[in-house]
Parts: C-alpha cells; sequence; structure tokens
C-alpha cells in the first residue's frame, strides 16, 4: 500500500464521517464542524491528486495545491458566516435549534382547514 | 453557435475586456461603499447599477458580430493552466435579464433602503449585497472553467444568505443558518466531483474537458456528485427544506433576487455542465430522472402553494413548482445520437429561465407593496386590495400570465419550444406534464387573484404607509418585461430552430393559453384554501352538489402531500434524499453504458 492510496483512504474516511455527522447531529455548531471535516476531507483528495500527477511524471503538479488554498479560503469564509449567523440566533432567540417551532412560518397548521 | 464553442479559444477576442469590466465593475461598487460608508451607498449603487447595464447590452451588441463565443484570457495565460471568461449566447441572455431585473428592484428598493429611514445597518448591507450578487452571477454566467465556477457559486450563497436574514428576526435567521448549511453541503459535493474530475484529466477548463470526457466510473461518480449538489442549491423538488421559510421570510427586495436570479446561478452551471462539459455522459435514463423530479417538483410546490394561508409563502411554493418546470428540457434535448443537443429544448428551457426571473421577480415586488400597505399578507384577508393597490394587483396578474405560458410572454415561447421537442422526440408525457404546469400555475394565480378582486370583507383600517407609485410601477414594468419577451429577436444568442419564432402571436395563440386559464380556475376551486368559495349562493346550489364531493376528495389528497412535504422538509430526510439523488443519478448513467 502507497502512501497515495492511504491519503486516499483517509480522505474517503473524512468524507464519509463529516457526511455522517452533518446528517445526524441536530445541533448547528456540530453541523458546522461536520461540514469542516468533510471540507478537509475533499481538500486532502484534491492533495492525493497533485501527488498522483507527480508520479505520472509531470513534476510536482501545482495546480491542486492553489485549488487547495482558494478552497480553504472559501471554507474558512463560509464557517465565519456561519459562526455569525448562529451567534446572532443565539442572541435574538436565545437558543441555538434550527428545528424549533419547525419554521413557524412554514405554514404547518394541524387544523387543515 | 455550440459548435464554436467548441473550437479551442487560445486568444482574448477584441471585445473580451468587457467580460473583465461585468464582473469588476459591480466589485469595485462594493469596494467603493465600504470607503465612503453608510451615506452614500445609495449613491454608488445608483452609478454602479446603470454602468453595469450598458456593460451587459455592449455584451449583447458584441457577441452577434464576433464569431463564436467571445473570449478573454484571464493575464494572457491560455488553458489549461491559466483562466478563460467566455461568453457564448446563453451567458449573453441571462447577463441581460440579471441586469435587467437588478435595475427593477434597485428602483423598488430605493424607497425602502434609503440610508435615511432606519439607524440599522440594513440599508448599507442590502445595497452591498446587490452589488455582490450581481457580481457573483456575471461570473457564474461567464466563468471558463469548473473551479471558477465553485467559487463564483459560493460568492452567490454567500451574498444570498445574509440578504434572508436582513431583518434580524430569529425565524428569518433560522431560514438562513438552514440555507447556509444546506448550500455548503452542495458545495462540498460539486468541489468533490471537481476533484474527481481534476484527477482524470488534469484540466478543469470546460472546453478541454468536453474533449476529453469519456465513460469512465470516476466520471460518473463525479458527473452525479456534481450534480447532485447543484441541485441541493437549485431546490429541486426534494431537496428544497431551506427555500420556502428563506425566500418567504425576506424582504420583498431581496425576495424578488433570492427567487428571480440567485437560483438561476446553480441552474445554470447544470446547464453548462450537462451540456457543454459531458454532453455525451447522462443518457436517456439520467436525463429522465432529472425531469421526473421536475415534474414532482411541479406537482408538489403547486398543490402545497394552493395551501398556503400567507402570500409570499404561497409565491415561494411556486419558485419551488417553476424550478422544476426547468428541468423539463433536459429529456427533451437528449438526441438519437445519445447526446444532449444544443437544439429547441435547451432555447426553451433558457427562455423559461429568462422570462421567470422577470416575472416571479416582479411578482414578490407585487407582493411587497401589498404587505407594506396592508401591514400583513394574509391571502383570505386580502379582500379589497384590488381597490387600493391597483397597480400593483395589475403587476402580480400579468406575472401571473406570463408564469402560465400566455402570449405573447418569453414562457409562452418556451412551452411552444418544448412542445415542439416532445413531438420531435415522441416524448408525449413530458407535453402532459408541460401542460399541466401550467394549468397549476393558473390555479394559484387565479386564488390569489379571486380574493385580492373580493371586496372588503372588514374595513381596512389598519392601512400602514402607502406604497409609493414608483414602487408599484417598477413590479407593473417588470411584468410587462416578462410578457413581451416572447417578442424579442432570440435568434443571435439561444439555438431556436427556423420558424418557431415567427408562427405569430395572434388570436390563435391566445386560444391557446385558453384551456390553461379556464383549467387553473377549476383546480383552484377543487383544491384552494377558501373561507366561502365564490359564489356560494343559492344559484349555484346545483353546481355546488358536484363541486363538493370532488372539492373534498381534493382536499384530502392535498393536505396529505402537505403532510409529506413537512416530512420531506426536515433535515435528516433531506440530506438521505441528497446521497440517494447522487447515487441514484451514477446508477443511472451506468445504466446507459
Amino acid at each position: 500500500m502507497t502512501g497515495v492510496t492511504v491519503f486516499g483512504l483517509c480522505a474517503a474516511a473524512a468524507v464519509g464521517l463529516g457526511l455522517y455527522g452533518l446528517i445526524t447531529n441536530p445541533q448547528p455548531l456540530r453541523k458546522i464542524i461536520a461540514f469542516n471535516l468533510l471540507g478537509s476531507g475533499v481538500f486532502l483528495l484534491f492533495g492525493v491528486v497533485g501527488r498522483r500527477g507527480a508520479a505520472a511524471g509531470i513534476g510536482n503538479d501545482p495546480v491542486p495545491q492553489a485549488l487547495v488554498i482558494t478552497g480553504v479560503v472559501v471554507a474558512f469564509s463560509a464557517t465565519a458566516l456561519a459562526i455569525a449567523l448562529l451567534l446572532r440566533l443565539f442572541q435574538t432567540a436565545g437558543s441555538t435549534t434550527l428545528s424549533s417551532g419547525a419554521p413557524p412560518s412554514a405554514g404547518s397548521d394541524p387544523s387543515g382547514g | 453557435m455550440l459548435r464554436s464553442a467548441l473550437t479551442l479559444d487560445a486568444t482574448t477576442t477584441t471585445s473580451g475586456f468587457l467580460l473583465v469590466l461585468s464582473i469588476v465593475v459591480p466589485v469595485a461598487g462594493i469596494l467603493l461603499a465600504f470607503v465612503l460608508g453608510d451615506r452614500y451607498v445609495r449613491l454608488v449603487s445608483c452609478a454602479i447599477i446603470p454602468l453595469g447595464s450598458a456593460i451587459a447590452v455592449a455584451i449583447l451588441l458584441a457577441l452577434p458580430q464576433s464569431e463564436g463565443p467571445i473570449v478573454y484570457l484571464l493575464g494572457t495565460w491560455p488553458p489549461p493552466l491559466g483562466i478563460a471568461l467566455r461568453a457564448d449566447g446563453l451567458s449573453a441572455a441571462m447577463l441581460a435579464a440579471t441586469a435587467v431585473v437588478i435595475c427593477a428592484v434597485a428602483i423598488f428598493a430605493a424607497a425602502d433602503f434609503s440610508p435615511t429611514t432606519t439607524e440599522t445597518r440594513a440599508p448599507f448591507a442590502f445595497w452591498v449585497l446587490l452589488l455582490a450578487i450581481w457580481g457573483a452571477l456575471n461570473t457564474v454566467f461567464l466563468g471558463g472553467d469548473l473551479f471558477t465556477l465553485y467559487v463564483a457559486l459560493e460568492l452567490l450563497t454567500f451574498a444570498a444568505v445574509p440578504l434572508v436574514s436582513l431583518d434580524g428576526r430569529a425565524e428569518t435567521l433560522r431560514a438562513a443558518l438552514r440555507y447556509l448549511l444546506f448550500a455548503l453541503l452542495g458545495s462540498v459535493l460539486y468541489l468533490l466531483g471537481t476533484a474527481l474530475l481534476y484527477g482524470l484529466h488534469g484540466t478543469l477548463d470546460i472546453v478541454l474537458l468536453s474533449r476529453r470526457f469519456g465513460a469512465e466510473p470516476a466520471a460518473f461518480v463525479a458527473a452525479a456528485l456534481m450534480t447532485t449538489g447543484l441541485l441541493a442549491k437549485t431546490a429541486l423538488f426534494p431537496l428544497h427544506l431551506w427555500l420556502p421559510p428563506a425566500h418567504a421570510g425576506a424582504p420583498a427586495a431581496a425576495s424578488a433576487i433570492l427567487s428571480g436570479l440567485v437560483v438561476k446561478g446553480s441552474f445554470f452551471i447544470i446547464v453548462r455542465l450537462w451540456f457543454n462539459v459531458m454532453p455525451g455522459l447522462p443518457g436517456f435514463a439520467a436525463t429522465q430522472l432529472l425531469a421526473a423530479l421536475g415534474g414532482a417538483a411541479i406537482v408538489f410546490g403547486s398543490i402545497v402553494a394552493l395551501r398556503q394561508e400567507r402570500l409570499k409563502l404561497l409565491i415561494a411554493y411556486s419558485t419551488l413548482a417553476q424550478i422544476g418546470y426547468l428541468f423539463l428540457m433536459f429529456p427533451l434535448a437528449f438526441g438519437a445520437s445519445g447526446r444532449l443537443e444544443s437544439g429547441g429544448a435547451l432555447a426553451g428551457g433558457l427562455l423559461q429561465a429568462v422570462s421567470h426571473a422577470t416575472a416571479k421577480a416582479a411578482m414578490f415586488m407585487a407582493a411587497g407593496s401589498i404587505y407594506a400597505t396592508l401591514g400583513h399578507d394574509g391571502i383570505t384577508r386580502l379582500g379589497g386590495v384590488g381597490r387600493i393597490l391597483p397597480i400593483s394587483v395589475l403587476a402580480f396578474a400579468l406575472s401571473g400570465l406570463a408564469l402560465m405560458g400566455v402570449a405573447p410572454g418569453g414562457a409562452y415561447l418556451a412551452k411552444e419550444l418544448l412542445l415542439q421537442a416532445a413531438a420531435e422526440k415522441g416524448q408525449w408525457w413530458w407535453a402532459v406534464v408541460l401542460q399541466a404546469g401550467g394549468v397549476f400555475t393558473g390555479a394559484y394565480v387565479a386564488l390569489v387573484l379571486a380574493h385580492v378582486l373580493a371586496p372588503a370583507s372588514e374595513p381596512s383600517t389598519s392601512l400602514h404607509t402607502a406604497a409609493s407609485r414608483i414602487r408599484e410601477t417598477a413590479a407593473l414594468a417588470l411584468a410587462l418585461c416578462s410578457l413581451l419577451l416572447g417578442l424579442v429577436p432570440w435568434e443571435p444568442y439561444l439555438p431556436l430552430p427556423p420558424g418557431v419564432a415567427s408562427d405569430g402571436f395572434g388570436l390563435g395563440a391566445l386560444a391557446k393559453s385558453l384551456p390553461t386559464i379556464l383549467g387553473g380556475a377549476v383546480v383552484a376551486v377543487l383544491l384552494g384554501r377558501w373561507e366561502r368559495l365564490p359564489g356560494h349562493s343559492s344559484r349555484w346550489k346545483a353546481l355546488m352538489m358536484v363541486v363538493g364531493p370532488a372539492r373534498r376528495i381534493g382536499l384530502a389528497l392535498s393536505v396529505s402531500i402537505e403532510r409529506c412535504d413537512n416530512v420531506l422538509r426536515q433535515w435528516p430526510t433531506a440530506c438521505i434524499a441528497v446521497l440517494t439523488l447522487a447515487a441514484l443519478f451514477g446508477a443511472s448513467m451506468l445504466v446507459d453504458f
């Protein structure tokens, strides 16, 4: 088993764990962390892709590295925005659940009339 | 036009600088707004928006004169190392539509978000985010490689999410957070697909990729992941949990942008991916699956829309149904050669997107005027609005007609193109869905109009500020624009089959739309939410005997569909739907090879 394969498997594991966390955790903060784990898995995959390019004799492929750096910046801003929204939600509503009163405006009326 | 798009664009064309300008100008506006601060933000926007629109018009004029797409190579580095911006006919049409909607929304919002009205930072945020959405959308339409499109898509999301929660209520903050988290899941899946594609082919440039694309297992996985991720961002039917609260909770001007333009961004990337990057990869089964989701979206979205109590939620669910309509073009564009061909169906789909962008923005703006005047938007309490706000009601009615596909609207031309493609391909079932979509649209428009035009049930004492004439006129102008789109000469931009545009918008075309309107009225009576049915008097008793049982069946059906919708809008269900769809797309692509 070469190093590239190990990293590829690690990437797959991180993506899987991130997806699991994103689906099952009800708390938004944990969802955000799970998203970051998922993102890390994808960035690791980009690293593997660059490494494989190097193995094919291109020299160390720099493009995936550039993509990863851009992706990290995007993921960082996404996390910052999500945390800011979450903080504001906590200040306004006093709780951080996403489903309390399952979107109150979303017209689910029990009367059905 | 597509064939010329596939030639290698190794050089910048003469008018290529326009493409950079169309992205740089809104971004420069944002920076300027931050430098000059709160007081001048509206002034900056008023300067930037005409300038940006002029650039869009210039691109529109320059495109027919250049042979093939307009290209700009950043730093004159050719792909695969450099990044290219390309504008073909589809991009030009979307750029122009975006400029029109942004202008109308800016006029509408000028009164709402003037810097002196409130002490909060909401006006500043609104104008900056408006420009940010414009810049991001232009990048989506012009980006020439998949990673640029990813970054543009993220910028679009980051600008759209705060628009949802501009008023800072807990409910809208929750909607914004749900939107952001679900959109992030979608974009990560897209990025994962991008990584796999880069690993396969060593480039992400659309033109280069389209030549190297082959049927490999990893390509199927990448295509399925990217498609599903984009569908989550577009809110196609089972993945729509974030859309209704987000679009209904935002301020009217923001809703118009979100519903009219933002969902079109990810839709446009799906079109690029399926038609330009990998036309040969998704086979018959995958296109049918995509359109089946669209058909389900039409049925679910329309029926749930008819059940809503609030006008803005009704319009939000109508967006859900109309998004489904956009995806009906994929099987109709699937040619005998086993590839997606750019022809009448593609033109129809794009026209549908453009006309929905204008009509839906006008509809949200009209609803915003009604909300601002009445202080509420409960559908059953809208009686008498027709007297107070005739222009807004007219704007609502006209945009409704445009959405229904009444001649000479853009949606009419789109429907004709799609019906023609369905007849050519022998896929009659999509023709049925197309007609049903028109009837359902007619139903919820008729439901609202019946309430709006009814006499006031309660004396209208609680009138808030009267909506200004300028705001109402902006909505009306946009609705008219959508209704006249069918008369625009689209040939230089969209791959129209010969003879469609000239089939006349006379009496015959109007007669064709009559069954849609009548059918809509019938569905509205059967499935709508009424406090008392129109014409509920002794004269109509015989008719009510017939309608009563049918209406009870209809109600039972729509209540169960609404319950189903509530389940689908739960977070775990929606996430599992994302993964299931990815697996289904992968499998359906594999079936055809």
